[in-house]
């Protein structure tokens, strides 16, 4: 009798470990998938001033366009809520996506080289941000999926392992300006 | 155990068992899959465990039976089969990769050349939560491509410069999403237990059918002493040791073929997950599928490994059944109910 008392609670003991370094390691990854966006984020901030300068030889008159990306990249780096920065980073598409257009009128621009290298480099920085912000929320479904489910959702409860917030586009326009469309 | 007869042995009824517990993986892989896209990539991994056991049930009821065979050949044969056929398969385990990279002609993409390419891969890692894979471009007109390694961290995707011309970007994307899953998913690693698992059933009835020739008295002796009902069982045992015999390595090619036609379709459907966009994947396998230019580099030995088929056979029922991925047709079908 003792002996099946110590077996069931060296089970019960067992799988409240491996619940709770369960738990860690995907708290863990959430946060390792929110490092992985800003990495990307911060690529695109070290593309822009180089995408402007290689515009500017050749479209000297379009300074409000240059001002405009500058201004939204400069806000985006500096954004310290969550909040402000989805808003910075929406200005800032916004503000990128005129400078494309403008660029469309000017050939000599867009046979250039470099602006379509660092064109490509962009598009496919925004289409890595994308990816990171879906492997977080992938992520983060994962842990609130364990985190809800009986029953380690009561050794989630004595821990105090918290809901986590998915990464949500509030604005439509982001969506379609984030995954570049080609055809 | 006194009251039993004596032809009713512990072996004889784990045998029984066995052969009974064989239907379960049938029936787990004869449930239907549904098209929610992520009810498909739980239902493919389940029937893949299905018949990775139907594999491991078979192999062991194959062992017992050659026990009844000829008494003591378990102990010897099992582990003696198990060792050279592992042999081969491990060595191409570990060296997949260079192996057929060489056998393919691929040069490694560079970044100045495939940019398009390159970041795609690396977005796509990233959504997959995995290391970079080494890429790679063969120099072919027929679009095509494939992944290999032995795990995340040595895994390489190539590609056929005609798949780069021919299809549109959200398609590349898609081909790539589905290589990528190949990678998470062990898929090499799969492929190669497969192949094992095929060498033993194969070398264990073939060593079956020697002993059959050359010792049929001994066994036939032993059994005697049981009476009729003896007789029986031992006919019945032999009949079918026999119908195993023969029947146990077709069945092996096929159930192989079926893991990887499995796979395929897991792969597909985690792939058309990680781009969240299926009709990529789904217009380049129609396009892939409508071009009819064999692939060069591509042989017998390596044609599983494509997205698609690059020998370019007739479909058929028995090329559907003796082959490594399923008709375009349903792949196709999959993705668009997705």
């Amino acid at each position: 009798m003792g002996m099946i008392v110590l077996i069931v609670f060296v089970v019960f003991v067992f799988y409240v470990v491996l619940a709770y370094n369960r738990l860690v390691t995907l708290r863990n990854r959430i946060k390792n998938a929110w490092a992985q966006i800003d990495v990307q984020l911060k690529r695109r901030y070290d593309l822009i001033p180089n995408l402007v300068e290689t515009v500017k030889g050749y479209a000297k008159h379009e300074r409000d366009v240059f001002e405009k990306v500058t201004e939204a990249r400069a806000r985006a780096i500096g954004a310290s809520s969550v909040k402000d920065q989805g808003q910075a980073e929406n200005q800032l598409t916004g503000a990128l996506k005129t400078l494309f257009a403008v660029a469309e009128s000017y050939p000599e621009l867009k046979a250039n080289q470099n602006f379509m290298m660092l064109q490509e480099e962009l598009a496919g920085t925004e289409g890595k941000i994308a990816y990171a912000r879906q492997f977080y929320n992938d992520n983060v479904m994962q842990y609130n999926i364990l985190r809800e489910k009986f029953p380690t959702n009561i050794i989630a409860g004595i821990f105090n392992f918290g809901p986590q917030d998915m990464f949500e586009i509030t604005v439509p326009a982001e969506r379609e300006a984030v995954r570049v469309k080609f055809d | 155990m006194n009251s039993l007869p004596e032809w009713i042995t512990a072996n004889r009824i784990i045998i029984t068992f066995l052969v009974l517990f064989l239907f379960i993986p049938v029936l787990v892989l004869l449930l239907p899959s549904s098209s929610n896209i992520y009810e498909q990539m739980s239902s493919n991994r389940r029937k893949s465990v299905a018949l990775c056991a139907f594999f491991i049930i078979l192999i062991f009821t194959l062992a017992l039976l050659f026990e009844e065979v000829a008494p003591g050949a378990r102990i010897v044969a099992l582990p003696l089969a198990l060792v050279f056929a592992t042999l081969g398969p491990l060595i191409g385990y570990y060296n997949s990769d260079k192996i057929i990279l060489r056998m393919s002609a691929a040069r490694p993409a560079t970044r100045e050349e495939h940019l398009f390419l390159k970041n795609t891969v690396e977005g796509l890692s990233i959504a997959a939560g995995i290391p970079q894979p080494k890429l790679y471009v063969i120099e072919d007109t027929a679009p095509n491509a494939f992944a290999t390694g032995r795990n995340p961290e040595h895994a390489v995707i190539a590609v056929t410069t005609g798949l780069l011309q021919k299809l549109n970007r959200r398609e590349i994307e898609g081909v790539l999403a589905h290589e990528m899953s190949h990678i998470k998913n062990y898929d090499t690693l799969l492929g190669s237990v497969a192949v094992v698992l095929v060498g033993v059933v194969a070398l264990l009835s073939d060593w079956m059918f020697r002993t059959f020739w050359y010792a049929p008295r001994r066994s036939r002796r032993r059994d005697r002493s049981g009476g009729r009902g003896g007789g029986q069982a031992q006919a019945i045992i032999l009949v079918l040791a026999i119908v195993m015999a023969i029947l146990a390595p077709i069945i092996a090619q096929l159930l192989r073929l079926a893991v990887s036609r499995r796979r395929e379709l897991l792969a597909d459907a985690h792939g058309a997950f990680l781009t969240r966009y299926p009709e990529g994947l789904a217009s380049a396998l129609a396009k892939l599928d409508a071009d009819t230019e064999p692939l060069e580099v591509a042989n017998k030995s390596t044609a599983h490994l494509y997205i698609i088929n690059p020998l370019r056979e007739h479909a058929s029922f028995l090329n559907n059944m003796f082959s490594t991925h399923p008709s375009t047709q349903e792949r196709i079908a999959a993705l668009r109910a997705m």
